[in-house]
Protein backbone atom coordinates (compact mmCIF):
# COMPACT_ATOMS: atom_id res chain seq x y z
CA UNK A 1 0.00 0.00 0.00
CA UNK A 2 3.19 2.23 1.05
CA UNK A 3 4.74 1.22 -2.26
CA UNK A 4 1.62 2.31 -4.12
CA UNK A 5 1.10 5.61 -2.93
CA UNK A 6 4.78 6.24 -3.16
CA UNK A 7 4.58 5.62 -7.20
CA UNK A 8 1.65 7.90 -6.84
CA UNK A 9 3.34 10.63 -5.58
CA UNK A 10 6.32 9.84 -8.34
CA UNK A 11 3.82 10.04 -10.71
CA UNK A 12 2.34 13.30 -9.56
CA UNK A 13 5.21 14.93 -9.19
CA UNK A 14 7.07 14.01 -12.27
CA UNK A 15 3.92 15.46 -14.30
CA UNK A 16 4.57 18.41 -12.50
CA UNK A 17 7.75 19.10 -13.12
CA UNK A 18 6.93 18.04 -16.80
CA UNK A 19 4.53 20.82 -17.03
CA UNK A 20 6.34 23.39 -15.69
CA UNK A 21 9.20 22.90 -18.01
CA UNK A 22 6.52 22.66 -20.69
CA UNK A 23 5.08 26.16 -19.87
CA UNK A 24 8.53 27.40 -19.11
CA UNK A 25 10.13 26.68 -22.79
CA UNK A 26 6.86 27.80 -24.15
CA UNK A 27 7.23 31.15 -22.42
CA UNK A 28 10.97 31.22 -23.17
CA UNK A 29 9.90 30.72 -27.34
CA UNK A 30 7.12 33.42 -26.78
CA UNK A 31 9.77 36.07 -25.43
CA UNK A 32 12.46 35.35 -28.44
CA UNK A 33 10.92 36.76 -31.72
CA UNK A 34 12.80 35.13 -34.42
CA UNK A 35 12.67 36.35 -37.91
CA UNK A 36 13.39 34.93 -41.49
CA UNK A 37 14.34 38.43 -43.62
CA UNK A 38 15.40 37.38 -47.39
CA UNK A 39 17.98 40.06 -49.01
CA UNK A 40 18.25 40.32 -53.01
CA UNK A 41 18.30 42.73 -55.80
CA UNK A 42 16.77 44.76 -54.43
CA UNK A 43 15.04 44.08 -51.90
CA UNK A 44 14.25 42.32 -48.54
CA UNK A 45 11.32 39.96 -47.92
CA UNK A 46 9.77 41.09 -45.52
CA UNK A 47 10.29 45.04 -46.05
CA UNK A 48 8.48 45.49 -42.91
CA UNK A 49 8.56 43.80 -39.89
CA UNK A 50 7.27 44.36 -36.63
CA UNK A 51 8.38 43.35 -33.24
CA UNK A 52 6.96 44.07 -29.78
CA UNK A 53 8.75 46.94 -27.21
CA UNK A 54 11.11 44.80 -25.05
CA UNK A 55 10.85 41.55 -26.17
CA UNK A 56 13.96 40.18 -27.40
CA UNK A 57 13.95 39.68 -31.40
CA UNK A 58 16.14 37.69 -33.90
CA UNK A 59 17.01 38.36 -36.89
CA UNK A 60 17.76 35.72 -39.38
CA UNK A 61 19.35 37.11 -42.35
CA UNK A 62 20.20 35.39 -45.95
CA UNK A 63 21.17 36.95 -49.46
CA UNK A 64 19.50 35.18 -52.28
CA UNK A 65 22.26 36.46 -54.85
CA UNK A 66 25.25 38.51 -53.64
CA UNK A 67 27.04 40.51 -50.48
CA UNK A 68 23.97 43.27 -48.78
CA UNK A 69 24.04 44.72 -46.03
CA UNK A 70 21.23 46.09 -43.38
CA UNK A 71 21.74 49.10 -41.71
CA UNK A 72 19.17 50.14 -39.17
CA UNK A 73 20.51 53.52 -37.44
CA UNK A 74 17.35 54.04 -35.70
CA UNK A 75 17.59 51.36 -33.23
CA UNK A 76 21.67 50.86 -33.37
CA UNK A 77 22.12 47.37 -35.68
CA UNK A 78 23.58 46.75 -38.37
CA UNK A 79 24.82 43.47 -40.20
CA UNK A 80 26.92 42.49 -43.54
CA UNK A 81 24.87 39.73 -45.23
CA UNK A 82 26.50 37.47 -47.22
CA UNK A 83 25.24 34.87 -49.44
CA UNK A 84 25.78 31.33 -48.30
CA UNK A 85 25.31 31.52 -44.44
CA UNK A 86 22.86 32.72 -42.37
CA UNK A 87 23.68 36.54 -40.99
CA UNK A 88 22.20 37.14 -37.49
CA UNK A 89 21.48 40.43 -35.65
CA UNK A 90 19.49 40.10 -32.05
CA UNK A 91 18.17 43.10 -30.40
CA UNK A 92 15.90 44.21 -27.64
CA UNK A 93 13.76 46.98 -28.46
CA UNK A 94 13.51 49.22 -25.97
CA UNK A 95 11.01 51.59 -27.96
CA UNK A 96 8.05 52.04 -30.07
CA UNK A 97 8.20 53.40 -33.69
CA UNK A 98 9.01 52.75 -36.88
CA UNK A 99 12.02 52.84 -37.74
CA UNK A 100 14.18 52.90 -41.45
CA UNK A 101 16.54 50.25 -42.87
CA UNK A 102 18.81 50.09 -45.51
CA UNK A 103 21.19 47.92 -47.29
CA UNK A 104 24.37 49.82 -46.72
CA UNK A 105 27.03 47.16 -49.21
CA UNK A 106 26.86 48.61 -52.35
CA UNK A 107 24.77 46.00 -54.88
CA UNK A 108 24.02 47.39 -58.14
CA UNK A 109 21.89 49.94 -59.83
CA UNK A 110 18.99 49.42 -56.75
CA UNK A 111 20.75 50.34 -54.52
CA UNK A 112 19.45 53.21 -53.18
CA UNK A 113 16.44 51.69 -53.30
CA UNK A 114 16.66 48.77 -51.32
CA UNK A 115 14.98 49.63 -47.38
CA UNK A 116 12.91 48.43 -45.37
CA UNK A 117 11.45 49.25 -42.09
CA UNK A 118 11.55 47.62 -38.51
CA UNK A 119 7.66 48.49 -36.79
CA UNK A 120 8.26 47.98 -33.05
CA UNK A 121 4.70 48.35 -30.99
CA UNK A 122 4.17 48.35 -27.62
CA UNK B 1 31.49 80.77 -71.30
CA UNK B 2 35.00 79.83 -71.73
CA UNK B 3 37.84 80.59 -68.95
CA UNK B 4 38.81 84.00 -68.96
CA UNK B 5 41.77 84.05 -66.97
CA UNK B 6 41.70 88.01 -66.26
CA UNK B 7 38.42 86.56 -63.70
CA UNK B 8 40.11 84.24 -62.22
CA UNK B 9 39.58 84.16 -58.54
CA UNK B 10 41.21 82.08 -56.15
CA UNK B 11 39.04 80.74 -53.02
CA UNK B 12 41.70 80.67 -50.25
CA UNK B 13 41.21 77.95 -48.82
CA UNK B 14 42.98 79.90 -45.33
CA UNK B 15 40.08 82.27 -45.33
CA UNK B 16 37.29 79.73 -44.95
CA UNK B 17 37.70 80.08 -41.04
CA UNK B 18 41.53 78.88 -41.38
CA UNK B 19 40.34 75.75 -41.59
CA UNK B 20 41.33 75.04 -44.73
CA UNK B 21 44.74 75.43 -45.72
CA UNK B 22 47.44 73.46 -45.04
CA UNK B 23 50.78 75.07 -43.70
CA UNK B 24 54.14 74.78 -42.39
CA UNK B 25 57.47 74.28 -43.29
CA UNK B 26 59.17 70.94 -43.29
CA UNK B 27 62.87 69.72 -42.27
CA UNK B 28 64.55 66.82 -43.76
CA UNK B 29 61.99 65.43 -45.80
CA UNK B 30 62.67 62.54 -47.38
CA UNK B 31 61.06 64.38 -50.75
CA UNK B 32 63.18 67.30 -51.96
CA UNK B 33 61.08 70.91 -52.13
CA UNK B 34 59.60 71.74 -55.70
CA UNK B 35 58.04 74.70 -57.73
CA UNK B 36 54.29 75.65 -57.22
CA UNK B 37 52.38 73.86 -59.54
CA UNK B 38 48.63 73.79 -60.24
CA UNK B 39 46.83 70.23 -60.30
CA UNK B 40 43.26 69.97 -61.34
CA UNK B 41 40.43 67.35 -59.63
CA UNK B 42 37.26 66.20 -61.69
CA UNK B 43 35.11 63.77 -60.11
CA UNK B 44 31.86 61.33 -60.41
CA UNK B 45 31.63 61.85 -64.10
CA UNK B 46 29.13 59.10 -64.20
CA UNK B 47 29.98 58.13 -68.02
CA UNK B 48 26.62 55.44 -69.36
CA UNK B 49 24.20 57.61 -66.86
CA UNK B 50 21.22 58.61 -69.14
CA UNK B 51 18.68 59.68 -67.52
CA UNK B 52 17.21 63.06 -69.33
CA UNK B 53 15.45 64.75 -66.65
CA UNK B 54 18.32 64.73 -64.49
CA UNK B 55 21.19 65.72 -67.09
CA UNK B 56 19.51 66.16 -70.64
CA UNK B 57 23.24 66.43 -71.96
CA UNK B 58 24.42 63.03 -69.68
CA UNK B 59 26.60 62.34 -73.17
CA UNK B 60 27.85 66.07 -73.91
CA UNK B 61 28.73 67.16 -70.29
CA UNK B 62 32.22 65.34 -69.65
CA UNK B 63 32.78 66.71 -73.26
CA UNK B 64 32.76 69.29 -72.30
CA UNK B 65 34.07 69.54 -69.32
CA UNK B 66 37.12 68.33 -71.00
CA UNK B 67 36.94 71.42 -73.93
CA UNK B 68 36.72 73.78 -70.98
CA UNK B 69 40.23 72.05 -69.42
CA UNK B 70 41.61 72.20 -72.84
CA UNK B 71 41.71 76.13 -73.04
CA UNK B 72 42.45 76.61 -69.42
CA UNK B 73 45.12 79.17 -69.70
CA UNK B 74 47.47 77.84 -66.67
CA UNK B 75 47.12 74.18 -67.90
CA UNK B 76 47.57 72.04 -64.51
CA UNK B 77 50.55 69.99 -64.25
CA UNK B 78 48.35 66.64 -64.08
CA UNK B 79 44.57 65.58 -63.68
CA UNK B 80 42.89 63.65 -60.96
CA UNK B 81 39.83 61.89 -62.02
CA UNK B 82 38.51 60.67 -58.40
CA UNK B 83 36.08 58.59 -58.85
CA UNK B 84 32.33 57.33 -60.44
CA UNK B 85 34.53 57.51 -64.05
CA UNK B 86 31.28 55.33 -64.90
CA UNK B 87 28.20 55.05 -63.87
CA UNK B 88 26.87 51.36 -62.17
CA UNK B 89 25.71 48.95 -64.47
CA UNK B 90 24.54 45.52 -63.49
CA UNK B 91 25.42 44.00 -66.28
CA UNK B 92 29.52 42.98 -66.64
CA UNK B 93 29.67 43.64 -70.30
CA UNK B 94 27.55 47.12 -70.10
CA UNK B 95 30.48 48.12 -67.44
CA UNK B 96 33.33 47.26 -69.54
CA UNK B 97 32.06 48.69 -72.56
CA UNK B 98 31.36 52.39 -70.09
CA UNK B 99 34.93 52.53 -69.06
CA UNK B 100 36.41 51.84 -72.78
CA UNK B 101 34.06 54.32 -73.77
CA UNK B 102 35.25 56.83 -70.62
CA UNK B 103 39.18 55.80 -71.40
CA UNK B 104 38.33 57.22 -75.54
CA UNK B 105 36.49 60.64 -74.31
CA UNK B 106 39.34 61.21 -71.64
CA UNK B 107 42.13 61.24 -74.26
CA UNK B 108 40.76 64.00 -75.79
CA UNK B 109 42.46 66.13 -72.75
CA UNK B 110 45.10 68.06 -73.77
CA UNK B 111 47.31 67.36 -70.56
CA UNK B 112 48.32 63.69 -70.89
CA UNK B 113 49.09 63.19 -67.17
CA UNK B 114 45.86 62.09 -66.34
CA UNK B 115 45.55 59.74 -63.18
CA UNK B 116 42.69 57.57 -62.61
CA UNK B 117 40.82 56.12 -59.09
CA UNK B 118 37.84 54.09 -58.95
CA UNK B 119 34.46 54.46 -57.34
CA UNK B 120 32.06 52.52 -56.25
CA UNK B 121 30.03 52.56 -59.49
CA UNK B 122 32.92 51.27 -61.04
CA UNK B 123 34.72 48.66 -59.08
CA UNK B 124 32.32 47.93 -56.02
CA UNK B 125 30.15 44.75 -58.00
CA UNK B 126 33.22 43.47 -59.83
CA UNK B 127 35.86 43.93 -56.53
CA UNK B 128 37.75 46.28 -59.43
CA UNK B 129 37.94 43.57 -62.04
CA UNK B 130 36.80 45.04 -65.19
CA UNK B 131 38.28 48.55 -64.02
CA UNK B 132 42.02 46.96 -63.32
CA UNK B 133 41.38 44.95 -66.50
CA UNK B 134 40.71 48.25 -68.55
CA UNK B 135 42.28 51.24 -66.84
CA UNK B 136 44.87 49.41 -65.11
CA UNK B 137 46.09 47.28 -62.23
CA UNK B 138 46.22 49.88 -59.21
CA UNK B 139 43.75 50.66 -57.47
CA UNK B 140 46.01 52.37 -54.52
CA UNK B 141 49.05 53.79 -54.95
CA UNK B 142 51.09 56.51 -54.53
CA UNK B 143 53.10 59.09 -56.48
CA UNK B 144 55.19 62.37 -55.77
CA UNK B 145 55.27 65.63 -57.99
CA UNK B 146 57.30 68.19 -57.30
CA UNK B 147 57.76 68.09 -53.11
CA UNK B 148 54.14 66.77 -52.52
CA UNK B 149 53.62 63.11 -51.76
CA UNK B 150 50.39 62.22 -52.96
CA UNK B 151 48.37 59.02 -51.67
CA UNK B 152 45.66 57.80 -53.63
CA UNK B 153 43.64 55.41 -51.54
CA UNK B 154 40.39 52.92 -52.21
CA UNK B 155 38.22 52.73 -50.43
CA UNK B 156 35.19 51.26 -52.96
CA UNK B 157 36.32 48.23 -54.15
CA UNK B 158 35.55 46.16 -50.83
CA UNK B 159 31.34 46.58 -51.20
CA UNK B 160 31.87 46.82 -47.45
CA UNK B 161 33.03 50.53 -47.86
CA UNK B 162 36.30 49.89 -46.31
CA UNK B 163 40.00 50.34 -47.05
CA UNK B 164 40.66 46.78 -45.91
CA UNK B 165 43.72 45.65 -43.44
CA UNK B 166 46.21 45.43 -45.83
CA UNK B 167 45.82 49.03 -47.33
CA UNK B 168 46.36 50.20 -44.00
CA UNK B 169 49.20 48.38 -43.42
CA UNK B 170 50.33 49.97 -46.60
CA UNK B 171 49.42 52.79 -45.62
CA UNK B 172 51.53 52.74 -42.94
CA UNK B 173 54.60 51.51 -44.13
CA UNK B 174 54.53 54.35 -46.85
CA UNK B 175 54.07 56.98 -44.29
CA UNK B 176 56.75 55.83 -42.40
CA UNK B 177 58.84 56.63 -45.18
CA UNK B 178 57.96 60.88 -45.03
CA UNK B 179 59.27 63.26 -42.97
CA UNK B 180 56.83 64.71 -40.51
CA UNK B 181 56.39 67.27 -41.87
CA UNK B 182 56.20 66.54 -45.37
CA UNK B 183 53.47 67.91 -47.75
CA UNK B 184 50.61 64.54 -48.89
CA UNK B 185 47.24 64.74 -50.21
CA UNK B 186 45.36 62.15 -49.61
CA UNK B 187 42.61 61.14 -52.69
CA UNK B 188 39.69 59.05 -51.73
CA UNK B 189 36.57 58.52 -53.52
CA UNK B 190 34.50 58.35 -50.06
CA UNK B 191 35.40 60.88 -47.33
CA UNK B 192 37.20 59.24 -45.11
CA UNK B 193 35.24 60.85 -42.61
CA UNK B 194 31.25 60.22 -40.78
CA UNK B 195 29.97 62.65 -43.06
CA UNK B 196 26.17 61.01 -43.42
CA UNK B 197 26.88 56.96 -42.62
CA UNK B 198 23.59 56.51 -43.15
CA UNK B 199 24.07 57.61 -47.23
CA UNK B 200 27.50 55.92 -47.23
CA UNK B 201 28.51 59.34 -46.90
CA UNK B 202 31.86 57.69 -44.80
CA UNK B 203 34.89 55.02 -44.90
CA UNK B 204 33.76 52.30 -42.45
CA UNK B 205 37.59 52.19 -40.73
CA UNK B 206 38.37 55.81 -42.30
CA UNK B 207 39.18 56.67 -38.72
CA UNK B 208 42.03 54.42 -38.68
CA UNK B 209 43.42 55.82 -41.70
CA UNK B 210 43.21 59.31 -40.50
CA UNK B 211 44.96 58.06 -37.23
CA UNK B 212 47.72 57.02 -39.16
CA UNK B 213 47.83 60.81 -40.95
CA UNK B 214 47.15 62.13 -38.06
CA UNK B 215 50.81 62.35 -36.82
CA UNK B 216 52.03 64.19 -40.37
CA UNK B 217 51.86 68.19 -40.03
CA UNK B 218 50.51 68.74 -43.70
CA UNK B 219 48.06 66.43 -44.52
CA UNK B 220 44.94 67.37 -46.82
CA UNK B 221 42.42 65.04 -48.46
CA UNK B 222 40.36 65.52 -51.22
CA UNK B 223 37.76 63.23 -51.93
CA UNK B 224 34.52 62.87 -54.64
CA UNK B 225 31.23 60.97 -53.92
CA UNK B 226 28.55 63.60 -53.19
CA UNK B 227 28.54 65.68 -55.99
CA UNK B 228 29.31 68.89 -54.03
CA UNK B 229 31.75 71.18 -52.72
CA UNK B 230 32.27 70.53 -49.15
CA UNK B 231 35.00 71.43 -46.52
CA UNK B 232 35.47 69.82 -43.07
CA UNK B 233 38.01 69.93 -40.48
CA UNK B 234 39.57 66.24 -38.74
CA UNK B 235 42.37 67.94 -36.34
CA UNK B 236 44.25 69.90 -38.44
CA UNK B 237 43.77 67.92 -41.62
CA UNK B 238 41.13 69.41 -43.78
CA UNK B 239 39.10 67.45 -45.92
CA UNK B 240 37.64 69.23 -49.41
CA UNK B 241 34.73 67.27 -51.32
CA UNK B 242 35.07 67.97 -55.32
CA UNK B 243 31.60 68.79 -57.37
CA UNK B 244 30.41 66.06 -59.40
CA UNK B 245 30.34 66.25 -63.33
CA UNK B 246 27.12 64.54 -63.94
CA UNK B 247 24.33 65.54 -61.24
CA UNK B 248 24.54 67.28 -58.10
CA UNK B 249 23.75 65.63 -54.92
CA UNK B 250 21.56 67.30 -51.76
CA UNK B 251 23.42 68.90 -49.17
CA UNK B 252 24.65 66.54 -46.61
CA UNK B 253 21.55 65.07 -45.11
CA UNK B 254 19.33 67.41 -45.63
CA UNK B 255 16.72 64.71 -47.00
CA UNK B 256 15.20 61.44 -45.37
CA UNK B 257 16.53 59.54 -48.93
CA UNK B 258 19.23 60.92 -51.12
CA UNK B 259 18.41 61.45 -55.29
CA UNK B 260 20.21 62.87 -57.60
CA UNK B 261 18.68 66.81 -58.18
CA UNK B 262 16.82 67.29 -61.20
CA UNK B 263 18.16 69.04 -63.95
CA UNK B 264 17.14 73.05 -64.17
CA UNK B 265 16.42 74.07 -67.54
CA UNK B 266 16.58 77.74 -65.84
CA UNK B 267 20.37 76.88 -64.38
CA UNK B 268 21.65 73.86 -66.93
CA UNK B 269 24.58 72.15 -65.63
CA UNK B 270 24.09 73.99 -61.64
CA UNK B 271 26.04 72.50 -59.22
CA UNK B 272 28.39 70.47 -61.65
CA UNK B 273 32.01 71.27 -62.15
CA UNK B 274 35.52 70.94 -61.30
CA UNK B 275 38.92 72.32 -60.13
CA UNK B 276 42.16 73.44 -59.75
CA UNK B 277 44.30 73.70 -56.74
CA UNK B 278 47.25 75.67 -56.58
CA UNK B 279 49.93 73.69 -54.48
CA UNK B 280 52.67 76.29 -52.82
CA UNK B 281 55.42 74.42 -51.50
CA UNK B 282 56.93 76.59 -48.84
CA UNK B 283 55.17 77.13 -47.30
CA UNK B 284 52.50 74.35 -47.77
CA UNK B 285 49.11 75.94 -49.14
CA UNK B 286 46.62 74.81 -51.49
CA UNK B 287 44.31 77.65 -53.32
CA UNK B 288 41.35 76.43 -54.41
CA UNK B 289 39.50 77.59 -57.80
CA UNK B 290 36.21 75.96 -58.63
CA UNK B 291 34.85 75.98 -62.16
CA UNK B 292 31.59 75.36 -63.43
CA UNK B 293 31.24 73.20 -66.73
CA UNK B 294 32.24 75.55 -69.31
CA UNK B 295 35.06 76.78 -67.52
CA UNK B 296 33.79 79.94 -65.58
CA UNK B 297 34.98 80.74 -62.45
CA UNK B 298 32.91 80.12 -59.43
CA UNK B 299 33.17 82.52 -57.03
Amino acid sequence: MRLKRRAVFAVRLAAIVLVVIFIGSFSVAQEKQVIKVTAKKFEYSPSTITVKKGVPVVLEFTSLDRLHGFDCPGLGIRSDINPGKTNTVEFTPQKAGTFEFHCDNFCGTGHDKMRGTIVVTE
Amino acid sequence: MKLDIGRRHFLKVAGIGGALLASGLWKNSVIAAGDDFVFLQISDTHWGFSNPQINPDFAGTLKEEIASINTLKSPPDFIMFSGDLTHVTDDDQERRKRLTEFRKVIAELKIKDVRLMPGEHDASLDEGEAYKELLGPEMHYVFDHKGVHFIVLDNVSDPRTVLGEAQLEWLAADLKKLDKAAPIVVFTHRPLFDLVPGWEWYTRDGSEALKLLMPYENVVALYGHIHQEHHHMTGHIAHHACKGSMYPLPAPGSVPVKAPVPWDPAAPYRGLGFRTLDAHVKPVKYDLTEYSVNGEVMK
